[in-house]
């Protein structure tokens, strides 16, 4: 899996310049944009969109933080403000359409972004790849097989809970012919990796046990092969999880989106 | 005669006691801040229909849900008896709807099975409490006085039920012996089995018949007139509070017109906001919540559905949502109380936050949602503990250390690390 891309990512303002109109924007975000493991995730989402030949651009640098973990902090004008200054930059370009690599950016575009002025259509990565599996336009073939693989998938709150989006990121998972076991705490019940509301940047409060060894453990009883994730802080809590337990040689943390791109050969 | 004042007059003084504590309960309610909740009224029926009415999210765990639906069913269904028993009571009739029959034998006999089945189901909550003490039924929020509200209402049930079952051996035993007043009526599959534990005089049958006959009664206004002090207030509360309840993806927090206003009128100078709302940011204290938050306190029943699958709770943190609606419910109250005390503008100097509710816990939330999904009839703790942590930010700019470098950073890099936005694009090029 070459990290590096071989093709060039298209940016808004290029597009612009040349005339052109995406179909839909892929917004990054900043875990997506900045953290090393992520971006892994963020450069398999492009390839996902180069290989089916979606017309799709990024903002690149005049992207900026949605204001997610502002607003859940508490901070709600900074929420504001960056959601204010983000929607102009939005509707400048004239975007109806987004998919977000992240479950907190799409939250927090689909549902707050609204009463703001920002309307678009947005979806998560994995609804992306469940469309495009069932259009026909990806399949699980030409890569990686993963035929009889156990995959245990972590539900985001973001994305589970918060937007009810379960199926999409099974389907894409059941494409690949693998053995996908649920976790005993998983859709509607499923446990929280320990980052949301801002947790991702903080120290846990005093406690007897940290959240996502709580949720590793689990998530290793069903003996996976694969932990399959869909949101970047969860990637980061689930994979420091799997290294404390030294878990990390058998047991692979992967985005649905790297599962995508591995099974494809892309 | 005597009889027929004194039961006219213990149901006005129980009816006037209920409407004044009630007063007071929508008083309190009234404390906090308008929201809207009056779109999508038929949505909003379906939806208390749904999870109040038809219990649906009980359902999520089905032992103590069946057990829960005897005793609702039973709850609901057995106060048909009681509009009998009210007429009965006002006229000095006996068993006054006893002309319907057939019709009426089933509906009593059903009473029957149905008080045998809340009277177990109630002996196996208490067991399930007491006994095999489930965790759920723990925590630091789950002093005394809760556990005992809980015990109150089971043993009250119990003992209610149980007048009913010897009432009706009692008086069917009277109208096998063809005593006068007692004309035949109803079946009585259960509590014909009672009849040999009863006396076979004429004069202890009647007593037994008319002791149940008022304890029953009064039995049931004392219980209405308990629930404005205890947590079980849902049995009322759950249909306004599934009404009311938030329709929107649980992941969307509302965003504050307030701050809508200001930040409009920093970007763009040309914009006047329109008349600022007083009061502050986030909620320091009960009044500024919403009254949706208070009404979700009233109607908590305290199951701790909630605070079993919080992920701060389950891995040992102080956080415990049943906690923070029981911390708003007695604030609420004292508040409340200091009122009809002090008269209005009064300030104990006590506040939600601190005095009741720590920065620890509200710290503590990844706003997970899990609480509000598992919440049988849609309380929404994390919405008060949200408005908090925005006080705690926005008036006072006091959160841990690490938030406040996360709202620096994205204030001056727009990312929640120090990373240059120049950098951001830097994932799709070449080493």
């Amino acid at each position: 899996m070459s990290a590096q891309l071989n093709f060039e990512v298209p940016t808004m303002a290029e597009m612009i310049a040349k005339g052109e109109e995406p179909e839909i924007l892929f917004w990054v975000g900043c875990a997506g944009s900045y953290d090393e493991r992520a971006q892994k995730t963020t450069r398999d989402i492009c390839k996902i969109l180069h290989h089916v030949g979606l017309k799709y651009a990024v903002l690149g640098t005049e992207e900026s933080c949605t204001g997610d973990p502002a607003k859940r902090a508490g901070n709600e004008f900074l929420f504001q403000m960056q959601a204010m200054t983000n929607i102009e930059v939005l509707n400048g370009y004239n975007i109806k359409k987004i998919v977000t690599g992240c479950p907190h950016c799409f939250n927090t575009i689909k549902n707050e972004y609204p009463g703001l002025g920002g309307n678009y259509e947005v979806i998560h990565h994995t609804q992306l790849i469940q469309q495009l599996i069932d259009e026909g336009k990806l399949k699980a073939e030409g890569g990686e097989s993963f035929k009889g693989k156990k995959i245990t998938y972590h539900d985001p709150c973001y994305l589970g809970r918060g937007n009810d989006v379960y199926e999409a990121p099974r389907k894409a998972l059941e494409a690949l012919d693998a053995q996908l076991v649920e976790m005993k705490r998983c859709k509607t019940n499923g446990l929280c990796c320990g980052a949301g509301g801002a947790q991702m940047f903080k120290e846990p409060e005093k406690g007897n046990k940290d959240i996502n060894i709580e949720r590793i453990e689990e998530a290793l009883e069903t003996q996976p092969q694969i932990i399959a994730a869909s949101c970047p802080f969860c990637m980061t809590m689930l994979s420091d999880g799997v290294k404390m337990k030294d878990q990390d040689q058998n047991v692979k943390v992967l985005d649905i989106a790297e599962i995508t791109v591995r099974a494809n050969g892309l | 005669m005597v009889s027929q004042i004194l039961f006219i007059a213990i149901t006005l003084a129980a009816i006037a006691l209920f409407s004044y504590n009630v007063k007071k309960v929508i008083r309190n309610i009234r404390f906090g801040r308008a929201v809207d909740r009056s779109d999508q009224p038929h949505k909003r029926l379906m939806t208390m229909l749904k999870v109040a009415f038809g219990q649906t999210k009980m359902f999520f765990r089905p032992i103590p849900a069946l057990l829960h639906l005897i005793v609702y069913a039973g709850f609901v269904i057995i106060n048909i008896e009681v509009l009998e028993i009210m007429i009965d009571g006002i006229f000095g009739t006996h068993r006054v709807f006893g002309g319907l029959g057939i019709f009426y034998d089933v509906l009593i006999g059903s009473f029957e099975f149905l008080a045998l089945g809340v009277w177990l189901a109630c002996v196996i909550f208490l067991i399930r409490r007491n006994i095999l003490k489930l965790k759920r039924f723990s925590g630091v929020e789950m002093k005394s006085w809760p556990r005992s509200d809980a015990n109150y209402i089971l043993i009250t049930e119990i003992l209610l039920m149980t007048a009913f079952l010897l009432l009706n051996a009692a008086d069917s035993k009277l109208q096998a012996m063809g005593v006068g007043h007692y004309t035949t009526a109803g079946a009585f599959p259960i509590s014909q089995f009672l009849h040999n534990l009863l006396p076979n005089t004429e004069a202890g049958l009647i007593a037994i018949e008319r002791g149940c006959w008022w304890f029953h009664i009064i039995g049931i206004f004392a219980f209405l007139n308990y629930l404005p002090y205890s947590k079980h207030f849902h049995i009322i509360f759950a249909f306004p509070n599934t009404y009311f309840s938030n329709l929107e993806p649980k992941g969307e927090f509302t965003n504050m017109q307030s701050v809508t206003n200001e930040v409009k009128a920093m970007l763009d100078p040309s914009f006047t906001p329109p008349e600022a709302a007083a009061g502050r940011f986030g909620a320091k204290d009960v009044n500024d919540l919403t009254w949706v938050n208070l009404m979700n306190a009233y109607t908590c029943t305290e199951c701790g559905r909630c605070t079993s699958v919080c992920p701060a709770n389950i891995t040992g943190k102080l956080l415990s949502p049943r906690k923070i609606m029981m911390d708003t419910r007695d604030r609420m109250e004292e508040v409340g109380r200091s009122l009809d005390k002090a008269g209005k503008g009064f300030d104990d100097g006590k506040s939600l936050i601190d005095d009741y509710i720590s920065r620890e816990e509200i710290w503590a939330c990844t706003s997970c949602n899990a609480c509000t999904q598992a919440c049988p009839i849609n309380i929404d703790p994390l919405a008060i503990i949200t408005d908090l942590r925005r006080y705690a930010v926005m008036e006072e700019s006091q959160s841990p250390a690490s938030i406040g470098t996360m709202l620096g950073n994205i204030e001056n890099n727009g990312a929640p690390w120090k990373y240059s936005p120049a950098d951001r694009f830097n994932w799709a090029k070449e080493d």
